[in-house]
């Protein structure tokens, strides 16, 4: 029988001693410094919610606990004891579960199959005792699964309730959400709240990974708070405000000291009306989203990620078919245009991913295939233009000053920030009318980002009308000179950058503030 | 516990360095094979040696059996740029073997050399072309798994073949026996310095593949849309265009690989003309990186192999299948080499400085309430 | 034909197709097994190659059937080793590793038969699978109408088989209770249709793999050993004749599967056959479609079917395996 009975003899000592204890912990990711130096202990018997931006660290510290990374330094203490995790084995064994936000269900298994999986003992399945304890399990907790039911047959808030209840059935009592409001509906969410208190109350410690403030300061006991892969603090909810933690989230405002030259005055580009994009699954992924941009104007878009930015992008790239809504390019909506035509037409996108070289860039082909990636199909004939995409990969890797061995060189090889570098370079040669660019400094050092943002403000002077959806906070205030807020698909404002503070933005951001459109 | 651990590339010498290490351990262990399989490894690889590389003969034959093998890991080499896994050379081969022996047996007598070569060759390229399109399409269509389809695709061709063979095409004049009847003379390859001129197509289809990928636009868009078909969609191409085009191309180069066979050394049309060479095909592509001169270079090895071993069984007795043996360790040291390439081995650090895994018990005050 | 001889001639007909199903039988239980952990392996032929030639050489050598038996799974389970040791380890494509793997088994056997090439099955072999264990003596019900050609028809059809015939339909059972009614068949199948979900849950996917690839290849081997064992009784060269790509054809056709792997195995080997027999029909002889070099087309060409349909119907379990071909590692970023 699994835990979850508070024994009297060991209270005494959980009082004294954290659930878990994280300390020194670091990891990194080839170049990439995912964890350093992080702290994060949670008490027996309380919720605590881990907090931070994308890419902040949350998810590699979780993986870590969870047995599925290494950490490269740091110790892990449970229940006051050293530990070090090998494999999710280990961790599951230690009564940790984990709950992931993409859930890991085998879709054509049953519940009962999911849940018992990789827990029998001996050769044969027990059915029929497996399903007894999930029933035990659904009836104290409140959450009612049918063990015989398909997993691909059923609805988001059921999923979960399979991967919390495969936590519990290992025994756990150290449970990881995370992000487990992000796909649910407000019942369905409630109906969490309620099952996650019941198990505070049985003694469990809940790690609850959320953006959502008002989930936060409804839900757990206290909040650690962590900012590109460093702790910023651990407080307790009681003492603490929304506007404090977005503070502690997103850091001082620090001042870039970034051009912005003025607005042009050559009209409206690019016109967004009831933008209503759907994915597979039918969920909203863009929910009624109206802008203007204009020429010689950078509107920046800030969100939390998965807020519907790419959706934005790849609809105006003509890779997505909106389910409605116009989208006016120069007062012809494009909506319905191949992707080919909208480049011609002058549209130009880039959208750096997560891994950099997920698209807009082909990893393997070297500097001039990829300068000509766009371009190649505008010339007649059935022969690639190679002597032009040479001149023109040769002055971009000079003006952008990129550091190759020459431009023969694999993309693959080239450090974060000139790969970038070439994919905006590419972008600007083609002298578009509107360019979006998404992520355009993700992983960049200061001085590459520099280079970007001058490249950008270079475009404005133009006359381009630039969309540039950002991360960084600080640099949408500066460099933009509207800023648009997605949160969960929805527009929650668009406000004026020279007067917004990064507050204002955080609570927009979280959906705990809404503004109406500031400037025309 | 040992970790994988992703490093940079290797490049220039290390990397030849590690690939020469790992041919060498092949080579190796295939000897070792060889002997526990009762003959003198070094009487055989010398026979193999001599057999291929020592008289005009050996090397005459060299390259009549890398001549297909060449033309098929070009057609292959296509397909898979885009990821297409077009594991169907062979019954390609097998059809264009059919197309070219269809068209060159119907021809008017007397249809001049130049002709019926050309329009043997050409029905050949339809052959294999239309039996790769099937497939495809499918792929581009509905996204049907291409690898099994094209795997089920050669033995239907194979079969078809039997059937001709037993059935239509039965040659009356062969006294019962099934076999086809040869093709007529005109339709002939001709002999350029001792080798049926197929050796001048596969070099010049050698040379039209690299420009082909490099230079064209279609070949531009075969590697862009293997890289990543988003990024393909991203640049406004295509993908379902490429995709058929793409196949279309591997298709009619194997089927040209067949119909260089059938007009060059076999003369007559039997469902054995591809002879595995359109599965050997796939791996010297995949060994030779997609690439075209690494393409040219490997068939020739891989011809020389198998003509040393036939002379190996006429010389010293050992069988000629001890040529497959090595062929197959060679591949799989290569392909091991691939993986030294990009990774390493790091034992874990877990220990060091930190303590062990907490033993069991260390939950025992968690289960204490069961 | 009177109909009592007509009965005879479909009862010799059926016992036939069994005999010859039985090696596609036992390589789909094989193959089935390998692709059920996410990985296919193309190396079927090469595999039951491998199996043939060292269990019928030990056989020869020893005159011991166990000892045979033995060495078809150790020989076969070497080569699908070598694959997962490439495959699972050192992370080579899956498609270019079975055929490096069908190359390599083909040379060792056929290097390997020249040894053996002119000996024929030992007696005592011969003799254990000419047993006819279920054969039963119907001397006593022959007379009785209706009930005694009944009888003679099951009996002729589906009880004058070898051992190796009942071990196939037992390792049919079997395979179907391992996967679906134990732990490990569980973790098996999780570790083929998502084996992040598996990871997640403390199953160790590299081993399930590295079993299921090994005992796969060795279910190949004794497909491969019946050949020159049981069913030719001596060693060709070549000998299975590519019984093992019908074998992955078959796996895909019942769906990965190893109940419905017994009636498609019975199908495809009666579809080997079926043809001769047909030409013997006065009827149908000399029409096409009813030539044995026609309808040896057909299971390549009903597999197909099969593979477009799962993508038309986009129906759950037509698909095979989730992850399958598909590789996992998981510290990858």
């Amino acid at each position: 029988m699994p835990y979850l009975h508070p024994e009297q003899d060991t209270t005494e000592r959980r009082r004294i001693d954290p659930a878990i204890e994280m300390e020194g912990i670091s990891k990194t990711f080839g170049s990439v410094r995912a964890n350093h130096d992080i702290r994060f202990s949670v008490r027996h018997g309380e919720i605590h919610a881990l907090l931070g931006e994308n890419g902040s660290g949350k998810s590699t510290l979780m993986n870590i606990l969870s047995g599925i990374y290494m950490p490269d330094q740091g110790t892990i203490r449970l229940r006051g004891r050293e530990v070090v995790f090998r494999s999710p084995k280990d961790s599951i064994a230690l009564g940790i579960g984990m709950v992931h936000q993409h859930f890991k269900l085998v879709e054509p298994m049953t519940a009962c199959d999911n849940i018992s999986m990789g827990t029998g003992e001996g050769l044969l399945q027990a059915r029929g005792k497996a399903v007894s304890r999930i029933r035990e399990y659904s009836d104290r907790f409140g959450m009612p699964i049918d063990p015989d039911q398909k997993v691909s047959d059923m609805a988001v808030g059921e999923k979960q309730s399979v991967e919390i209840m495969k936590v519990l059935y290992r025994g756990a009592d150290i449970l990881v959400l995370d992000e487990p409001t992000a796909v649910l509906t407000p019942q369905e969410i409630e109906h969490l709240f309620a099952i996650l208190r019941r198990m505070r109350e049985e003694g469990a410690s809940i790690v609850f990974i959320s953006h959502k403030l008002n989930e936060v300061m409804d839900l757990c006991d206290r909040v650690t708070v962590l900012r590109k892969g460093e702790t910023v603090g651990t407080v307790d909810v009681r003492d603490t405000t929304p506007r404090h933690l977005i503070e502690m989230m997103v850091g001082r405002t620090v001042d870039l000291a970034i051009e912005r030259p003025p607005v042009g005055d050559d009209g409206i580009c690019l016109d967004v009306h009831g933008l209503i994009v759907r994915d597979v699954m039918g969920v909203k992924k863009l929910d009624d989203v109206t802008f203007r941009l204009s020429h010689g104007e950078i509107l920046g878009v800030a969100g939390l990620a998965g807020s519907g930015q790419k959706e934005l992008c790849e609809s105006i790239a003509g890779l997505l078919r909106p389910q409605s809504g116009r989208i006016l390019f120069h007062d012809h909506d494009i909506i319905g245009r191949s992707p080919r035509e909208i480049i011609r037409m002058g549209v130009s996108m880039s959208f750096i991913p997560e891994d950099r070289l997920g698209m807009g860039l082909v990893a393997s082909m070297d500097i001039a295939d990829n300068i000509m990636l766009k371009d190649y199909a505008l010339y007649g004939g059935f022969l690639l233009d190679r002597p032009s995409a040479r001149r023109k990969a040769q002055s971009i890797v000079e003006r952008l000053d990129i550091s190759t061995p020459g431009i023969f060189h694999p993309v693959r090889k080239l450090s974060g920030g000139n790969i970038q570098k070439v994919i905006l370079g590419r972008e600007i040669d083609l002298s578009p009318k509107l360019l979006v660019t998404a992520y355009a400094v993700r992983g960049l050092d200061i001085n590459s980002s520099y280079t970007i943002y001058h490249l950008l403000n270079e475009q404005k002077r133009k006359g381009v009308a630039i969309l540039y959806v950002g991360e960084d906070l600080d640099v949408l205030l500066e460099l933009c000179d509207r800023i648009l807020v997605l949160c969960g698909g929805r527009v929650t404002g668009i406000v004026d950058a020279r007067t917004a503070t990064k507050e204002d933005l955080g609570l927009m951001m979280t959906g705990l503030a809404a503004h109406g459109e500031a400037t025309a | 516990m040992i970790r994988i651990v992703r490093k940079e590339d290797m490049t220039g010498v290390r990397a030849a360095l590690v690939r020469f290490a790992s041919i060498v351990a092949a080579l190796v262990v295939s000897m070792l094979i060889v002997w526990i399989l009762g003959y003198d490894p070094l009487r055989t690889f010398g026979a193999i040696l001599q057999g291929s590389f020592g008289s005009k003969f050996g090397i005459l034959n060299t390259v009549v059996i890398a001549v297909p093998l060449l033309l098929a890991a070009l057609a292959v080499s296509v397909a898979f740029s885009m990821k297409f896994w077009n594991i169907g050379a062979e019954g390609q081969i097998v059809m264009g073997a059919f197309g070219a022996a269809a068209v060159s047996m119907n021809l008017p007598v007397g249809t001049p050399p130049v002709v019926a070569i050309l329009l043997s060759l050409l029905a050949g390229m339809v052959g294999g072309a239309v039996w790769a399109l099937i497939p495809g399409l499918f792929r581009a269509y509905l996204g049907t798994n291409e690898t099994l389809f094209t795997l089920m695709m050669n033995y239907i061709a194979i079969q078809w073949v039997v059937f001709l063979r037993n059935f239509l095409w039965k040659d009356p004049a062969a006294h019962g026996f099934p076999i086809i009847a040869t093709i007529p003379a005109n339709a002939f390859l001709p002999k350029v310095f001792g080798i049926h001129a197929g050796w001048i197509l596969a070099l010049a289809l050698a040379a039209a593949a690299y420009f082909f990928l490099r230079s064209t636009k279609l070949g531009y868009e075969i590697r862009v849309v293997g890289e990543s078909e988003r990024t393909a969609r991203y640049a406004g191409m295509d993908v379902r265009r490429v995709l058929v085009l793409g196949v279309l191309i591997s298709g009619a180069a194997a089927g040209l690989a067949g119909a260089v066979q059938l007009t060059g050394v076999t003369h007559t049309l039997s469902e054995s003309i591809g002879g595995g060479v359109g599965f050997t095909a796939i791996i010297i592509a995949w060994l030779s990186n997609l690439n075209a001169p690494a393409i040219v270079a490997t068939s020739f090895l891989f011809a020389a192999l198998k003509q040393g071993a036939m002379s190996m069984e006429l010389l010293v007795g050992s069988p000629s299948s001890l040529s497959d043996v090595v062929m197959g360790l060679v591949l799989m040291a290569a392909l091991a080499s691939e993986f030294f390439l990009r990774y390493r081995l790091v034992r874990e650090q877990g220990a060091k400085g930190r303590g062990p895994l907490a033993p069991p018990e260390a939950g025992t005050d968690r289960k204490e309430g069961s | 034909m009177d109909p009592t001889g007509f009965a005879m001639m479909i009862a010799l007909f059926l016992a036939s197709a069994i005999r010859i199903s039985i090696p596609l039988l036992i390589g789909t239980l094989g193959e089935t097994l390998t692709e059920r952990s996410g990985h296919l392996n193309l190396g079927v032929e090469g595999m039951m190659l491998l199996g043939a030639s060292t269990g019928f050489f030990v056989a020869v050598r020893t005159q011991n059937v166990l000892l045979a038996m033995l060495a078809a799974m150790g020989g076969a389970g070497a080569g699908a080793l070598l694959y997962a040791l490439m495959t699972v380890t050192f992370r080579a494509n899956q498609v270019v590793t079975g055929l490096a793997l069908t190359i390599f088994g083909a040379g060792v056997a056929n290097t390997l038969g020249k040894s053996v090439t002119n000996q024929s099955t030992p007696r005592n072999i011969q003799d254990l699978f000419a047993l006819q264990p279920l054969h039963p003596d119907l001397s006593g019900v022959q007379g009785i109408p209706v009930v005694g050609p009944v009888l003679q028809f099951i009996d002729t059809a589906f009880l004058q088989h070898n051992l190796y015939v009942y071990g196939a339909l037992v390792g049919s059972a079997l395979l179907a209770f391992y996967l679906y009614r134990t732990h490990s068949g569980l973790h098996l199948r999780a570790v083929g249709e998502n084996p992040a979900a598996a990871d997640a849950s403390g199953i160790r996917v590299v081993a399930m793999r590295y079993g299921a690839i090994v005992g796969g290849g060795m279910l190949c081997g004794l497909a491969g050993l019946y050949m020159p064992l049981v069913h030719i009784t001596t060693w060709v060269e070549n000998i299975t004749g590519g019984r093992g790509w019908i074998v992955v054809a078959l796996v895909i056709f019942v769906r990965w599967d190893p109940l419905k792997a017994i009636l498609g195995a019975f199908l495809f080997g009666a579809l080997e056959i079926v043809g001769f027999r047909l030409q013997a029909i006065p009827a149908l002889s000399g029409s096409i479609f009813f030539s044995q070099y026609v309808i040896d087309m057909y299971p390549y060409a009903m597999t197909i079917l099969v593979l477009i349909l799962a993508n038309v119907r986009r129906k759950k379990g037509w698909q095979g395996p989730g992850a399958l071909g598909v590789p996992y590692f998981r510290e990858e970023r």
